[in-house]
This record gives structure tokens, sequence and C-alpha cells, in this order.
């Protein structure tokens, strides 16, 4: 959360994990960030919906695989909401309201994001016709 | 007779030529990794929070930014070092006659009075958001952040990381914008 | 004086780069007239020297690292005279300037030893390759030496280093970069290779077999860094996972990706001269992912960080190298398109047709990766931000991933040239037997996700299709390249089990611990015994130490850390690791809440190893091959030669 990340530069050829200052581990952080609701099948909802939002302070990283404040605060939101019933995709796109698409790591189809799925479709294509042009025209 | 590998490879060089030209583009962009809010021109969300230190006992809510005053928001923490660095320059806000109300994110009481005792009191107002839960309302993504409502309760403008000198003229600019006088 | 020395030779052996550049080039256009042959002799010796002397300046640099001269800037910026030794030298490369010292290291060497030992090619190609790597190694040389010079002394020597980031300074991560380095390098090399081949038309089984052992060892390297990678990120990020799709991590998996194609490509042109071009075009494909994968480390673009202003120098100098290398390569391409032919003719249904189809199907693989890995980059050049990840890689690559897999099992069984499916029945019927009933096996342990089900049957069917190759064969007998390529493809098999047993049966429990007090996660039970702080060379750290015993066996202590370094400041998780034949418990301690007790995260991952066990299964596959083809190119030399010899004596 705090904005001094200067010590998580990426310095190699390596995924580096949010840094996290000690000074903002002093306050405990919110009960659900690191609790499991009580119901399986509720935590493992909110699980697979934590691992697809992304960490807004980390590098590449989701709130489920992140110890950043701002990843547990969200985990508690997460947790509390589906615990009291609330729909994952309905979280999604309350989060989505605030944060824009960058805080999904599912991006809907729309606008901005149509080539990432036009794009395999080219490859299946491009790929259906290479192999058709080496194979096709010999028995 | 053109070979479709050849139209591939031309294919393959229009592409190459894409990408470095936005990756060009990209490089020579100022880095900008603060996530906006998109919360832009909506009202505050509801939410309730409580005061801490002058007032304790009362409760901030959204319905108090309608009262037609504009306000800034800061968004801060005890245990945030840039938080530090801003302190100077929400006291000049706070002189030039901005109304600054304090949410203090994932903190607690003591830590939140000793700052206050140490870097000063810019707030009119100071509640306490151990949960982040209007953090997450407004869309915020960090501390320290400082959003102009207006006196309709709207979400008028978001400025990210600390609040340097240069930053004042254009908060107070905003503020106006939002209809302060 | 050592820094100025290790100067020297840098500058030294860019001019002999660019002497090694314009003697191939000239000679080329002579001939073998009088001054050609002046100048082709030149060129050998040339690229040896240049080898020894860039080795020599990297050397430099080592030792500056290791005595910790702080009047070097890069030392100063980047090392600490508090660390181990082993990290003092690992700080070498673990920064901008040392490795891309270490690249063009590596870089040169390869070149030297093409000049010292290549016997196959014909001589005018082998200068023409020489030349190609001159000039890919002089973009390098420009970059070092005007932009990232890592020799730079500072005006007033610093008191002390600033330090390397402690996640760093991890023994495997000291290994891991420049094993990613060496299989850059290797691509290099092909893409040279190509290059050559394609300025003296000489594109056939001669060129493939002297690219392949450097294809070869490219993708050994590869493949263990990418394993190490993934252990590394699983181990130390502390929660568990194994892969994000982390633009960093699809670097190193993008030129993998080329390179296995590559690989396959390489072998129907060396014993079946068929698919020039193609073979031509993934060199050149493959060796701009080792761009790109440099491009997108070196340049900034992909770092959060606001503190630091990125300099946008030395991303605009690698960018302009990759546009060059490679746009002149695909330039180069077209000239010659009409010359390189398609190459000997097969049937749909052979060995070549399988390896063509599993070589489609990896480049679409690479295509999506490609387009899920820049998009945003892109996108956000453009102004507006989108996050691509593991909900959009895994179902998209999976479309091409799982029949790609299927042909896998299948294409080693068909013969080259023509064959039926109708030949191989037998084998196919039983595979799909195979696969079924690990399907339903694994639907009566419990569902979860249509990939990992997928995952688990296409994993049994490959257990034993990778082995049918060897089915009525004499084991003794058979060449060692084949056991790599079965030892690799059961490889493959192994990793896939493991991710989709990790994927379908882990099981997570996070909780709050008094010491004495116990949890369970899967078949374990947990007991926190103790809490107390420790402290290391240049961290301090509170241990936990928990006694962890699964279903009846022996209680086994496992002592996971929550460790702060002090230069620079920053907390890291060393999460402890129970390690069982069927999987892995995974155990992190976090902090102390406000009623006194830990946070405590558990994970018991069934066969999760079985990714790591499967990477380097499929890494030593290769080098089987590697050994075989090296020993079998030995044994042709030495029978041309006696028969040379026999030739004179007579």
């Amino acid at each position: 959360m705090t904005r001094i990340s200067g010590l998580s530069v990426l310095l190699s050829l390596l995924l580096l994990p949010c840094a996290v200052t000690p000074a903002a581990a002093a306050v405990p952080p919110p009960p659900f960030a690191y609790r499991q609701i009580e119901d399986p099948a509720r935590e493992a909802a909110a699980q697979e919906l934590m691992e697809t939002l992304r960490c807004l302070t980390c590098q590449s990283q989701s709130i489920a695989d992140s110890d950043a404040p701002m990843a547990g605060s969200m985990r508690h939101e997460v947790r509390t909401r589906i615990a009291a019933g609330e729909d994952p995709e309905a979280i999604r796109n309350w989060l989505i309201r605030r944060y824009g698409d960058y805080v999904s790591y599912s991006p809907p189809v729309g606008a901005a994001t149509w080539p990432l799925y036009a794009g395999p479709l080219v490859l299946l294509l491009l790929a259906g016709m290479l192999l058709r042009h080496r194979l096709g025209k010999r028995s | 007779m053109t070979r479709p590998v050849v139209i591939l490879v031309i294919a393959a060089l229009l592409g190459l030529a894409g990408f470095v030209a936005l990756a060009a583009i990209k490089m020579q962009q100022p880095q900008d990794d603060f996530i906006r809010s998109a919360m832009i021109g909506q009202s505050l969300p509801a939410f309730a929070l409580p005061v801490t230190g002058e007032g304790t006992g009362e409760q901030l809510n959204a319905a108090e930014f309608r009262d037609g005053k504009p306000r800034l928001l800061n968004v801060w923490a005890s245990w945030c070092v840039p938080c530090i660095a801003e302190a100077p320059q929400l006291a000049e806000l706070q002189r030039q006659g901005a109304d600054i109300v304090g949410v203090a994110i994932n903190d607690t009481q003591g830590n939140i009075a000793q700052f206050l005792a140490d870097y000063g009191n810019p707030y009119s107002v100071v509640a306490s958001d151990e949960l982040s839960q209007l953090q997450l309302k407004i869309g915020s993504s960090g501390v320290p952040e400082t959003f102009v409502i207006d006196g309709e309760g709207v979400i008028r403008y978001q400025h990210l990381g600390d609040i340097m000198e240069r930053d004042v003229p254009v908060l107070m600019a905003e503020l106006r914008k939002a209809g302060w006088q | 004086m050592i820094a100025e020395l290790g100067l020297a030779a840098l500058w030294l052996a860019a001019a002999l780069a660019l002497l090694q550049l314009a003697a191939g080039v000239l000679a080329l256009r002579a001939g073998s007239s009088g001054t050609g042959a002046t100048l082709a002799a030149l060129v050998r010796p040339v690229a040896i020297l240049q080898g020894l002397l860039v080795s020599f300046a990297f050397l430099m640099l080592m030792w500056l690292f290791a005595r910790t001269d702080l009047s070097v800037a890069l030392v100063a910026a980047n090392s600490h005279s508090d660390k181990p030794v082993i990290f003092k030298l690992a700080g070498t490369w673990g920064n901008h300037e040392g490795s891309m010292l270490l690249w063009i290291s590596v870089m040169a060497l390869a070149g030297g030893l093409i000049g010292w030992a290549e016997r196959r090619l014909p001589e005018s190609t082998l200068l023409a390759t020489l030349a190609a790597q001159a000039f890919v190694g002089l973009g390098f040389y420009a970059f070092l030496l005007f932009s990232s010079n890592p020799f730079a002394r500072l005006a007033q020597p610093v008191a002390e280093g600033m330090g390397l980031n402690p996640l760093l300074q991890d023994i495997g991560l000291a290994l891991h970069p420049p094993t990613l380095y060496f299989g850059y390098v290797g691509l290099s090399v092909a893409f040279s290779f190509a290059v050559g081949a394609l300025v003296t038309r000489q594109v056939g089984p001669d060129f493939a077999r002297a690219m392949r052992p450097w294809v070869l060892g490219a993708w050994i390297f590869l493949t263990l860094g990418i394993t190490a990678g993934s252990y590394w990120a699983y181990y130390e990020l502390g929660w568990g996972g194994w892969w994000f799709w982390d633009p960093v991590e699809n670097a190193s998996l993008m030129p993998w990706l080329a390179a296995t194609a590559l690989l396959h490509s390489v072998s129907v042109l060396a014993s079946r001269d068929a698919l020039r071009a193609w073979t031509i075009m993934l060199c050149v494909v493959a060796f701009s992912m080792s761009m790109l994968g440099t491009f997108l480390v070196r340049s900034g673009i992909l770092t959060s960080v606001h503190a630091f202003a990125v300099d946008p120098e030395r991303g605009t100098f690698i960018l302009a190298l990759l546009a060059l290398n490679v746009g002149g390569a695909l330039l180069l391409f077209i000239l010659r398109a009409q010359t390189v032919t398609e190459g000997e003719r097969f049937a749909v249904t052979s060995r070549e047709g399988a390896l063509v189809v599993n070589n489609v199907l990896l480049s679409a693989i690479l295509g999506i990766v490609l387009l899920g890995t820049l998009y945003p980059i892109l996108t956000d050049a453009l102004g507006f931000r989108v996050s691509v990840g593991p909900p959009y890689f895994n179902p998209v690559g999976a479309i091409f991933v799982m029949p790609m897999l299927a042909v896998m099992a299948v294409g080693p069984l068909l013969r080259w040239r023509r064959d039926s499916l109708e030949r191989i029945q037998k084998p196919l019927v039983f595979l799909a037997v195979l696969v079924l009933s690990a399907v339903i096996l694994s639907l009566m342990v419990g569902y979860s996700g249509i990939l990992p089900l997928l995952g688990m049957g296409l994993a049994a069917g490959l257990v034993i299709g990778s082995f049918l190759p060897l089915r009525g064969r004499n084991l003794l007998r058979v060449p060692l390249n084949v056991w790599g390529m079965v030892v690799s493809h059961f490889g493959i098999a192994v990793a896939l089990f493991g991710m989709s047993s990790e994927a379908a049966w882990s099981v997570e429990k996070l909780a709050a611990l008094d010491t004495g007090s116990q949890t369970q996660v899967g078949p374990w039970s947990v007991v926190l015994t103790d809490v107390r702080p420790r402290a290391g060379p240049n961290w301090t750290a509170i241990e936990g130490t928990m006694l962890a015993r699964y279903e009846d066996t022996a209680p086994v202590e496992a002592a996971p850390q929550s460790r702060t370094f002090w230069s620079p400041v920053q907390q890291t998780t060393e999460s402890a690791l129970v390690t069982r034949w069927n999987g892995q418990l995974y155990a992190v301690i976090g902090s102390q809440g406000d009623d006194d007790r830990w946070q405590v995260r558990l994970w018991w991952k069934p066969f999760v190893t079985f990714i790591w066990y499967g990477g380097i299964l499929i890494g030593l596959g290769g080098l089987l091959a590697l050994i075989g083809r090296l020993i079998g190119d030995l044994k042709r030399r030495h029978a041309t030669r006696r028969i040379a010899d026999r030739a004179a004596a007579a």
C-alpha cells in the first residue's frame, strides 16, 4: 500500500513480489485477510475469485498470492461479501466499477480486449491453413 | 509465385514494426503506475466511519459531504512514509482555506494521534477506516491519495501519491472548479 | 587497475568482432581467390580470440565484485561488504550491466567454439555464420561500451555498497539467470547459423546437423532455467503458486516454446531434408523471443516502480537491436525465399506429418503467450489498462496444448515418409482406453475443473505412450537420442500429472495458532510448538517450529521463517516444505495478531513435486540426446578421417 516500492525493482530475470515494508506490517491486517470462511464451498468460491483479481500494488500477483496490505484488504472484502452470500461475479464487477478492467485478470470481451480473443481464432485459422498447405494437397 | 510462407513473413515484419512503434511510444511516456479510480464523476458511495480524536463517538458519513461545500478527502496512514512528506503541503492547503477530511487506513487510534502530534493536524475531521472499506469503495489503490469532493458529494478529482509543492495550486484549482470560493 | 584492464579487454574484443565481421563479409565477396583466402583464414582465429578476451573482461568484473571494490559504480550500486561471498559473485550478473556482459561473453565464447570445432559446414556458410554472429555481437558491444559500461568508476569511492535485493540472495537464484542466458545465447547461435545458411543458400541436412547441438543445448538450459525459476517462485513467494503467467516468466517460456518447435523441425531437416524454410523461420523466431525476453526484462517497461525513473535509453537501445537483427533476418528471408525450396515431400500420416502438426500447434501456443504478454503493455501505450492472467492463458492455451499432447503421444509411433493409422491401431486403442480410464478414475476421486481432468487423462496416456517407441526393440541397441526423446516425453507426462494434481487436489488452511495448539490440513495434523527470533548474516527472522504428522506416521519438524533484511530493508517469507513421495506440505509463518496468536498458512499439495521432477526429466532427455548426437558426430568425423588417411596412404 505504501508508494515506496523502489525496493521491488525488477533486477533480473525474476518475478519479484511486492515489497512489504516492515512499518506496514505493524498494524494487524483485517481479519478475513488471513482467515478462511467456515463454509468450505463459499471459501472455495472466494478463493477462485481472489485468484483472478489483481493485487493493485504488486508486480503481477493476484490478491490470493500477496502479503501486500492492499491485497489483504481486498481479500477481507471478498471473503466478507461471499460469506454474506454475494455472487462472485457481482463482486468482480463491483471492483471493476471502482478500479477499471485492470483489477480483473479475466479480461471481459469488449472494445478494449477483443483482439485477445480474435488473436487465437486467427491463429487457429492460420494453423489450419498452414497444415492444409503442407499436408493437404498430397495423398 | 508467392509462397504462403512469404506472406507470413511479411505479416511478421508488420507485427514487428507495430510492436517496436508501440513499445517506443510506451518508453517515451513518463512512468505512471498509479491505478486511477474509475469513480471520478460519481457520488461518494454510502459509508459510515468512526471519527477519532476530536469528536470521537461521532460518525463520518457520505451525507456530510453534500452540504454544498467542496472538500478535500485525504486518504493516509500513520505507517506510510510519503504521508510524512506531504504533511507540510496539506498544512499549506489548509492555510489557503481548504477543508480537508482525513481518513486513516488500516490504523490504530494511538498511532493516528501520535502521527498528528508529530506532523501536524490539517484536518477538520479525522475518521478511521480500519478495514479499508471506504478506500475500496472510492477506488483508491494506496496511501496517500487526495480526492476533491464537490458540494453535492460527487468525486471530482483524484491525486495519487504524496502531494508535492507543485501540486498545491493544482488541488486548489480543482477545488475551485468544484465550486469552492 | 582491474576495472581498466576489463574495459580494455572489452574494447579490444569489440574491435575483433568488427574485424571478424569485415573479414567474413569481404572473404565471401572475394570468393576463394588470394585475398579471399587470406581474409577467410583470419575469421576462425579472430572468433576464438574475441571469445577469450570478452570472457577475460567478465572475469575481471567478477573479481571486482569478489573484492567489493566500491570505487566501481556498478559494485557500489549492487553489492555490500557484509554479503556472503557466493552472493557477491552472483552480484556480477544480478544487475543490468553485468548481465549484458555475461550475455556477450557467452555469445562470443560460443562463436569461438564454432570457429575452433565446426567442420561439417561448407567453409563459406561457416564464414557467413561467424560474420552474422559478429554482427549481432557488435550491437551488444556498442550497448555495453556506449550506454552501460560495467567498469565505470565513481569520482569518489563510497564507504558502503547499496546491497543486493534480498530476494536474490538465494543460491538457486544466483544460478537461475545465467542458466536462462545460456539458453538465450544458444538460440542466438542458431540464428547466426540460419543467417549464414540463407546468405550462401545452403539450407540442408549439414546445416541442420551443425546447428542441432546448439539448439539442444539452449533448450536444455531453458528447460532447467524455467524449472528452477518456477520452483524458486513456489517456495520464495510464500503462497504456494508455481506459475503466475507473469511477463517475466513468459519471457523465458516463449523462447522455450520456439526452441521446442525448432528442435523438432531441425530433426526433420537433418534426417529427411524437409521443412527447410520453416526451420529457418523458427531460428529467427526463437532468437526474436530471446531478444524480446531481454527487452522486457531489461528495458524497465514492465517494472512497476514508483520511486525510480526508468532510463528509457537502455530500453530503446535493446529495442533498436531487436528491430535491426530480427527485421534484417526477415528481409533476408524474403529475398531468399525463392531459392530456399521446400525440400523432400512426405505424406500426412507419417512421422514428418505428426511433427509438422506439433510444430504448428507449438507455434500457435507461442502466439497466444506472446499476445497475452504484449497486449497489456501495448494497450498501456495507447492509454488503457487491462490485465491478462491465468483465466485467459489457461483455457485459451489449453485449446492448442491438449491436441498437441495427443499428437505427441502418437507421432513417435509413426514411420518416416508414409505410414497408416491402421498399422498402429492397437497401441492407439490402448492409449485411448488408458486416457479414458484415468479420466474416470480422477472423476471418482472428485471433480474439480475440466482442465485438470483432461490433464490427468492425457498424462496417463503419455506416461505409457512415451515408452511405446521402445516396444519390440533391443533396449541396449536403442540410440541415445531416441532414449532422450522417450525420457523428455515421459518428463512432460510427469510434469503434466503434477500440474493437474496440484490444480485439482490442493488443500489450503489459514489458521491463527497459539504455541502448542494444533490444526489440520488434508491428511496432515500440524502443531505449532515454538516461535523464536533468529539472526543471519544480514537478516533477522521470526522462526516458527512446527511438528507435522502425515496420517499416522512419525511427526516431522518444519521451521518456516519470516525474515527481515536490513540492506536494503525488506521482508521475505521463507516457507518450510515437508516433502513426501506423494506431495508436499507447505508451511508459512506470518505475523502475530492482536490476540498474540500467530498467523499460519498451510497447504497440502499432492504430487506437486512431479512438476519439477518432470522438468528435470525433460532436461535430462535433452542431455541424453545431446550426448548421443555429439558421440555420433565424433564417430562420423573419426570415420571420415580414417577413410581419408587410407586414401592418402594408397
